[in-house]
């Protein structure tokens, strides 16, 4: 049997985030190309924060991923260009963030402060009458809001 | 070739100096976890150290690149006499002024040498370069905000801020100590030099400080901006103050006592 790059990508969809079960390493855009030759393959990945402990599990698990296709000569390449970014996620990947309870990053500007500044809604109930409460969070990925609405804590994905 | 394989040797010392100054400071920012005077500070010091060591672990893979020595060696297996981290990444962690102090004259500096290696004759600082100043910015923000509310809030917090910058700016100076291989690096277009970064360090917090009613030890005249104190250097020369012992048995106690253990 002929194993093809579709194969592959299909396959590696199915790893998903550690930290956001939800969504796959593919829609993470973590995994940015996938080559197969004969007995062997190739995967440039990027990290989304360089510090991420995460990111040895899923080099691993891609590893594990390729095993189980009988390929048995993997690299696994990390790459920073271009620096991974939350403007790579799709629509569908933000919505799917959104109903697993993280509110989704916002586009990035020129300008940090500003895209802070921004209103966010609420994951739980919509309500735009929310507050940064740190711009750092429970992991390195996530920022810490607090709804005035539902008065509840949340969690918005870090614009990177 | 024979330029590529001194440029490389050239390189040893400035990614060693880079790797072992956010392996040290990492460290000291994640003794607050659990320490810290509120919640959301917790929360920010975790994370900013869990970056350091991020760009640590970075600085590192590159080296192996030329070194063929794995990051885990270089942090968990190497003699404290061996880093070459400046002091002021060693020093114990203070108090909460301090660690602001200390965090903001650091990531300043970090912003302003990530930002020349952009444009760096080795091209892979370039990308190096591009990914971690899109962290550094939220350490920047959030610092920047830190030293603004807290230098002239009240009496106590100015008091305790002034005393930390006035310890810390010598320190902090140590950072930009002229490494071995500097002037190689300048001339193969690597990097612009440490006197040059530190010039361009001053420029950038100079005016953040004085704002927050922070005097600085230096002499400003005609624009130019100039330390007016004996910089705390001896860390990239191996020649080190007894923290940095204490720090990496601490950092190593676990590694050490099962050598080759995995979880």
């Amino acid at each position: 049997m002929v194993i093809t790059e579709s194969d592959l990508w299909e396959a590696l969809g199915t790893i998903t985030d550690p930290e956001i079960p939800v969504l796959s390493l593919v829609e993470m855009k973590v995994i940015r190309s996938v080559s197969v030759g004969h007995d062997r393959a190739h995967v440039v990945i990027s990290p989304t924060f360089v510090g991420c402990p995460a990111m040895d599990m899923m080099k691993s698990e891609i590893r594990n991923k390729l095993v189980s296709f009988g390929i048995n000569h993997i690299t696994i390449e990390t790459t920073f260009s271009p620096p991974w970014s939350t403007d790579m996620l799709s629509e569908e990947t933000r919505e799917k963030l959104r109903l697993f309870g993280i509110a989704p990053p916002p586009q990035r500007g020129a300008n940090l402060q500003a895209d802070l500044a921004q209103p966010v809604r609420c994951p739980f109930c919509s309500s735009e009458q929310t507050v940064l409460e740190s711009p750092f969070g429970a992991t390195l990925c996530r920022q810490l809001f607090f709804c005035q609405g539902c008065r509840q804590s949340f969690e918005r994905f870090k614009p990177l | 070739m024979s330029t590529d394989h001194r440029t490389k040797k050239a390189l040893h010392p400035f990614l060693l100096s880079m790797a072992d100054d956010e392996l040290a400071l990492g460290h000291r920012n994640s003794e607050w976890t659990g320490h810290s005077p509120i919640l959301e500070e917790d929360i920010a010091f975790s994370n900013i150290a869990q970056d350091e060591l991020g760009h640590s672990l970075v600085w590192y893979t590159e080296l192996e690149k030329h070194t063929g020595k794995s990051p885990d060696a270089m942090a968990f297996e190497r003699p404290w006499e061996e880093f070459t981290c400046c002091h002021f990444v060693a020093y114990p962690k203070g108090d909460f002024a301090y660690t602001v102090v200390r965090q903001f004259l650091f990531d300043v500096g970090e912003e302003v040498r990530l930002t020349s290696l952009l444009q760096s004759s080795y091209a892979p600082f370039v990308d190096i370069a591009g990914k971690l100043l899109r962290e550094e910015e939220y350490h920047i923000l959030h610092l920047r905000g830190l030293i603004e509310r807290l230098g002239d809030a009240t009496d106590e917090s100015h008091k305790r801020m002034q005393a930390a910058v006035t310890m810390a700016f010598p320190q902090a100076l140590g950072v930009f100590e002229k490494l071995s291989t500097e002037d190689d690096l300048i001339q193969e277009g690597v990097f612009p030099g440490n006197e040059k970064l530190q010039s361009q360090w001053l420029e950038s917090i100079t005016p953040v400080l004085q704002s927050a009613s922070l005097s600085l030890p230096i002499q400003q005249k005609n624009g130019t901006i100039t330390p007016h104190c004996k910089p705390d250097n001896g860390g990239r020369s191996r020649n080190h103050t007894p923290h940095l012992q204490q720090l990496i048995d601490d950092l190593q106690v676990v590694y050490r006592a099962v050598p080759g253990a995995s979880w």
